[in-house]
């Protein structure tokens, strides 16, 4: 069996990544998926919007117009002025960016929590795992909407400890579920058999556990994504969220939104609107980015 | 009975010596034991099948020598002796070491010991990369050539497939790929072929015994069909509730079971010569309850041989013939 340690020229190269790979993701993201591709275009857009609020916005987020108040969508206001004569386009696409990342943000500190308090829990087991899930436990019998109103009372609403204390809740909440595919995964034969090829607990969590888990991470962070965004506009709503004049989604609903419900509907649709659209748009891009990045959904040749 | 003066010839310098193995589960009813002193030795490029039926201990008796007993199971006595290191008395980190590149094992699933979400030839470059430290590019070379001794068509291509795209068999032939990668000198196969339809079954033990022998690589082949072992084991050990029950060369055991239990799973096998509509042989009762084996002989209740003797203590595993070792007290 001496030509196994051979080889030293390759003829072909092995790890060169198929060239296109992106391309043909796409592209069956397209073919298989139309409505998560739907869903994935709203999402790209959302971000577009969120990422260049500031170049897209055709006026100022504060700029009143008192002359123009509450007047109803056309050509110069699209989606219409508030009560203030501010114009309510430009507000949404700031709205989007406070909402892109507060999402991202939160979303993806809560997904870093869970999966490591899941994979310390699931995978090294016994007493790591008792104490861990004692504390989940503690953690999920204090209601989500006291801890937040708890939190903003002492400290003062802002941004960064609302996604902090969001990335808290969700991710601890979260952990569970991580926990459970890894106590499954974590007993499969090939991580038996990677033990018995004599790979290191790092090693095995690294190409077996992770891989393995990584559709339920995702789906976990896309739903995240959504529920935070929903949750950081119910705050606004109750007035603990972002601090205005800043507009939110949620502080638009709840302020102008609801008070000028009869005069200006408009004000309460437009954010209403994207809101629902945005969540939706990333709960079928992120089913739809679980089925294709799993290999076993792939069809055999 | 053919009791011998000789003594069992002296193994000295054997690749793998287990001695004395013991070892107990926890369970809710208490220290189950699963292994009562074992005794085998596994010499170079030799390949010794371990025959049982479910819960005889053969799988305990493979995990215990990697040293991969789950957290319930507890090693109470013995030793097992690796190129002469006692694999008891090793760290972690040492052992790890030695899995997979002195020794290998092959599951008995191939359906499920792969990595799903892992291409194959990641998976079959993973052993390569963990004991001999190669770049990728190097190591995928080396599991593409792997993958061509164990005859899969197309090699270079199929490293970029996933295990799901594969059959039982053909994933069986990347497992043994897997553990031959870095060239052990003893192999472990647990069953290797129980999930497999016969015609497969044979080409993959086939394929083992002849790579074996390629690499100089001793085998414990494991398996609960006594006729399937045959022709590919050197030596059987026999195992029952436990305990070696009887250990021999393969043809010697085959032509002359010292067992009254070998002598009964020989004798339920199907034959070429048998007329049709003929009822098979069958042992009779059930395997043994390893909570609450009776004090004697573990097969003394299904023995139709069994004496009052036998029900009282337990025979020790004694040579009859140079080779040939057997735990009963004796039979007509």
């Amino acid at each position: 069996m001496n030509e196994v340690n051979m080889g030293q020229n390759p003829a072909v190269p092995l790890l060169v990544p198929r060239k296109g790979a992106l391309y043909s993701f796409i592209f069956r993201l397209f073919k298989e998926k139309p409505l998560g591709a739907v869903g994935g275009v709203i999402f790209l857009l959302f971000l577009f919007c969120g990422i260049f609020a500031d170049v897209l916005a055709p006026y100022g987020m504060n700029e009143t117009n008192m002359l123009r108040r509450l007047e109803a969508p056309s050509l110069a206001h699209p989606m219409g002025t508030d009560h203030l004569g501010r114009d309510v386009l430009s507000r949404i696409l700031i709205g989007a960016k406070l909402s892109m990342i507060v999402g991202f943000l939160a979303a993806g500190m809560a997904t870093v929590v869970s999966i490591v308090l899941g994979i310390a829990s699931g995978y090294f087991g016994k007493r790591t795992d008792m104490v861990i899930q004692r504390f989940v436990d503690a953690w999920m019998t204090f209601p989500d909407l006291i801890l937040l109103i708890v939190v903003v009372s002492m400290i003062g609403p802002g941004i960064p400890q609302i996604v902090v204390v969001l990335a808290l809740l969700y991710g601890i909440a979260g952990s569970r579920i991580i926990r459970g595919s890894v106590v499954s995964i974590r007993e499969n034969l090939h991580t038996h058999a990677a033990q018995s090829m004599g790979a290191r607990p790092l090693h095995i969590l690294c190409y077996h556990i992770l891989p393995n888990i990584m559709p339920v991470v995702i789906v976990l962070f896309t739903i995240r994504v959504g529920a935070v965004i929903l949750t950081e506009a119910g705050l606004s709503f109750l007035g603990l969220g972002v601090p205005p004049p800043a507009p939110t989604w949620g502080s638009m609903l709840s302020g102008s939104g609801r008070t000028y419900m009869y005069l200006g509907p408009w004000l309460a649709l437009a954010p209403g609107l994207c809101l629902t659209l945005v969540v939706y748009a990333i709960n079928v891009f992120g089913d739809a980015l679980r089925d294709l990045l799993d290999p076993r959904m792939k069809g055999s040749r | 009975m053919k009791a011998s003066p000789e003594t069992p010839m002296a193994r000295e310098g054997s690749l793998l010596a287990v001695r004395e193995l013991s070892v107990s589960f926890r369970s809710e009813r208490g220290q189950v034991r699963a292994l009562d002193h074992v005794s085998f030795e596994v010499e170079e490029g030799e390949t010794l099948a371990i025959v049982g039926e479910s819960g005889s201990g053969k799988s305990v008796t493979a995990l215990s020598i990697l040293r991969l007993l789950d957290d319930a199971g507890q090693i109470d006595n013995g030793s097992i002796e690796f190129e002469g290191r006692d694999l008891l008395h090793l760290d972690e980190p040492s052992l790890r070491h030695i899995r997979g590149d002195r020794i290998a094992m092959i599951f008995q699933e191939p359906m499920s010991s792969l990595n799903p979400v892992l291409t194959i030839g990641k998976q079959v470059a993973e052993p390569i990369r963990l004991h001999r430290k190669l770049p990728w590019s190097i190591a995928l070379e080396q599991a593409a050539e792997l993958l061509d001794r164990v005859s899969i068509p197309e090699s270079r291509h199929r490293l970029k497939d996933y295990p799901h795209q594969f059959s039982g068999g053909m994933r069986q032939r990347v497992m043994i790929a897997m553990a031959l990668a870095c060239r052990p000198k003893l192999i472990i196969a647990d069953e290797p072929t129980t999930a497999l339809d016969v015609t497969v079954q044979a080409q993959i033990l086939a394929l083992l015994k002849r790579l074996t022998k390629e690499l100089n690589s001793a085998l414990i082949l494991i398996s609960h069909d006594l006729g399937v072992v045959a022709r590919y084991a050197d030596r059987v050990a026999v195992m029952y509730g436990g305990r070696i029950v009887e250990i021999a060369a393969a043809a010697a055991l085959y032509k002359n079971p010292q067992h009254p239990y070998t002598e009964g799973l020989l004798a339920s096998q199907p034959s070429l010569h048998s007329t049709p509509g003929e009822r098979l042989q069958a042992i009779s009762g059930q395997p043994p309850d390893m909570a609450n084996l009776p004090p004697g002989c573990a097969f003394a209740p299904r023995c139709h041989y069994a004496r009052a003797e036998c029900r009282a203590s337990r025979p020790p595993l004694e040579p009859v013939a140079p080779g040939h070792e057997r735990a009963c007290f004796g039979f007509e």
